[in-house]
């Protein structure tokens, strides 16, 4: 007896026949299969708040619906869409679109450049330990498709640590300040005998890690591998933030969150719409100031910026933007991979317009380069 | 004080009364928060009204607004209860004084239960809301806290209680209003989002907000609050800015601009009170550069 969705027309003429529970359940499963993530304690929000305004308004059920479907102002265009299929397009004056950064949904090419069928990388069969040890230290650029599949199960070995920051909360210490509340508690304990004084000390804190990734075109051929050094540090550390950079600033923590590497590379494949494409640093940097950075994700935050510093617009701007992030930011860390690679000389105007603001300047194009990003990043 | 509103377009005029302007969608959802006892999670740009509706509510249903302002590191201490230290020591120093010259030994058991007495309890804004209630409690800026916090206040705001081990378990009789504010600075948990009902805020339109610097600021002249309202919407629109003007800064602008004795804005009045709306160096250069095309236009 629930519609099923996408066929509105049932429920557009004939609403008053069928129970309007069913009819309101249906409309929050159509949401849920556009995505939304609506659960059954959702549901039954949903349904106690149409009660309360009253079903007959249609405004009511609008809002009603806003308010205890969706969760974030990305959620709004597909609530629009599928309340209008649902109701019809009867006069409701809604709520307007946030604009928050939500690329189309497409699929982007993952990793995928399956060139050249190395025949070599199978038969020459080595002590395994000094073929790990030799990928270690390859460009990441240059591996085959097989050398590409062993340096991903090396990115288990990886071992991101968040650097440290000093806490508010105090934690008991042997030496220190007097703990004054501990050893009044003390006291008490004795009914008010003096006794033994407490003292205390600041704890430490994981401090917020902010990955920036440029993934256009020059930078290609790592992009895979610097995302997936990205699910490796949002999978074990707390306080990571990463974003893909390029025409575009995608926030892609979320979907990195998937446990399973290779899931989470093609969950924010999904995300970025806008792989291997032209880069606008100083813009995408100044976007995730103004939408993240300022309110308070790179106060404090140790910033990583992975990219080769190619520069579609001038320079100024990426120096501009790369002042207020090291204004704001605890360390700024730029990693570029052609750092590793001899006879590399920091010219490409981005970075010489940038360098004057970075705290660390490294390599990025080796897993032994990205073991060395882990631990700078972790004393910053 | 059982359910202070009878429909939405009820709270939009009682909003009205206390000088708030809520649209119809903010009014729904203030409805519904009162009537499912439900906290309200509002989302939005600075300087758009989410922590002054907590204000509004408060005083337009004639109620206590008991504040918990987030900082980074806060914890159950600063938000629920504390014990004062300083004072069971010396109600301890002082119940020794009296048994010694009475010559009776005390109990010790008894003494202790005195200790944990509810006067040496110190509430802080849950608990003191949840003792208050009804009340509104404006729990500001959850985003600063950190992810423990917000899970202790989950718990907080789906139970409506609170358990102090000495004292035993209080619970609220009615359960206060909750409005929480977020910057959007991080994601907040799913199943806080969930407990809550979610609003988005956004800046006010310009004949809105012109109404608001209206209803606010009845003292100044229509033509200078006019043309103020009509500068920041530009302002806003312009999409050039390190950080747009919010309403909190409109009204600061015309409230600049009627203390300096302004009738009109012209570039001469607005280059010196600029000040007032723009919070960046950058914003008020870029500004002051094309301030005769931001009047004109």
């Amino acid at each position: 007896m629930t519609p099923a969705p996408g066929t509105p027309t049932e429920a557009t003429e004939q609403p008053a026949e069928a129970p309007p529970e069913a009819w309101l359940l249906g409309f929050a499963r159509a949401l849920r299969s556009a995505g939304l993530s609506v659960t059954a304690d959702r549901e039954r929000t949903f349904l106690v708040a149409t009660a309360a305004v009253g079903v007959g308004q249609r405004s009511g059920v609008y809002w009603a619906g806003r308010a205890t479907l969706t969760s974030v102002p990305a959620d709004f265009p597909v609530y629009d869409e599928v309340f209008e299929r649902w109701f019809g397009t009867e006069e409701v004056r809604r709520g307007s679109h946030v604009d928050v950064v939500r690329p189309p949904v497409r699929q982007a090419p993952l990793g995928g450049e399956a060139e050249g069928q190395d025949a070599s990388a199978g038969d020459t069969i080595e002590a395994r330990a000094s073929a790990t040890e030799v990928l270690r230290h390859r460009d990441l650029a240059t591996l085959s498709a097989a050398e590409r599949a062993a340096a991903a199960r090396l990115f288990d070995a990886l071992d991101p640590r968040s650097p440290r920051r000093r806490a508010r909360r105090h934690v008991r210490s042997r030496s220190g300040a007097v703990d004054g509340p501990a050893t009044l508690r003390e006291q008490l304990r004795r009914m008010g005998e003096p006794g033994r004084i407490r003292y205390r000390r600041r704890g430490v804190r994981a401090r917020r890690v902010v990955l920036l990734i440029d993934v256009s075109g020059s930078m290609s051929p790592y992009a895979d591998s610097l995302l997936r050094l990205a699910h490796a540090y949002v999978r074990r550390c707390d306080h990571v933030e990463v974003f893909t950079m390029g025409t575009r600033l995608t926030h892609v923590t979320r979907a990195l969150r998937e446990r399973d590497p290779d899931r989470a590379l093609a969950a924010a494949g999904r995300v970025v719409p806008d792989w291997s494409g032209g880069t606008r640093l100083g813009d995408s940097i100044g976007a995730f100031l103004d939408r993240w950075g300022r309110r308070g994700m790179a106060r404090g935050a140790v910033v990583v910026v992975f990219s080769d510093g190619w520069e579609r617009d001038g320079p100024e701007v990426l120096g501009e933007q790369m002042r207020r992030l090291a204004g704001l930011a605890h360390r700024v860390v730029w990693s570029n991979p052609h750092r590793g690679k001899a006879g590399y000389e920091p010219v490409q105007q981005g970075i010489v317009a940038a360098l004057p603001y970075v705290d660390h300047f490294v390599a990025g194009h080796s897993l032994a380069a990205f073991e060395e990003l882990i631990e700078v990043v972790a004393r910053a | 004080m059982e359910t202070a509103f009878t429909s939405p377009a009820d709270v939009t005029s009682a909003l009205a009364r206390t000088g708030y302007l809520a649209d119809e969608a903010l009014s729904t959802i203030t409805f519904l928060a009162s009537r499912l006892s439900r906290p309200v999670l509002l989302e939005g740009e600075p300087g758009t009204g989410k922590t002054a509706l907590a204000e509004a509510l408060a005083e337009a249903l004639d109620l206590r607004l008991i504040r918990l302002q987030c900082y980074e590191g806060i914890d159950a201490t600063q938000a629920l209860y504390d014990w004062d230290f300083p004072r069971q020591i010396l109600h301890l120093r002082a119940v020794e004084a009296v048994t010694h010259e009475a010559g009776a030994d005390g109990d010790a058991r008894a003494l202790e239960q005195e200790l944990f007495d509810e006067r040496f309890l110190l509430a802080r804004p849950v608990l003191e809301a949840l003792r208050a209630a009804p009340c509104v409690l404006l729990v500001d800026e959850i985003d600063r806290a950190d992810d423990e916090f917000e899970a202790f206040l989950l718990e907080v705001l789906s139970t409506w209680q609170v358990t102090i081990p000495e004292l035993g378990t209080i619970s609220a009789a009615t359960p206060p209003l909750v409005v929480l504010t977020s910057n959007r600075t991080r994601e907040l948990h799913d199943a806080l989002k969930r407990r809550c009902l979610y609003h988005w805020i956004d800046h006010p339109g310009l004949a809105r907000e012109l109404e608001i610097v209206r209803s606010r600021l009845p003292e100044v002249p229509e033509a200078l609050a006019e043309q103020v309202v009509t500068a920041v919407q530009r302002l806003r629109a312009s999409g050039e800015l390190i950080k747009p003007p919010g309403v909190a800064e409109t009204l600061d602008w015309a409230r600049a601009l009627e203390a300096v004795g302004a009738t009109r804005l012209d570039t001469e009045v607005a280059a010196a009170t600029l000040g007032a709306a723009l919070k960046y160096r950058e914003d008020s250069e870029r500004v002051r550069g094309a301030l005769d095309k931001l009047l004109t236009a």
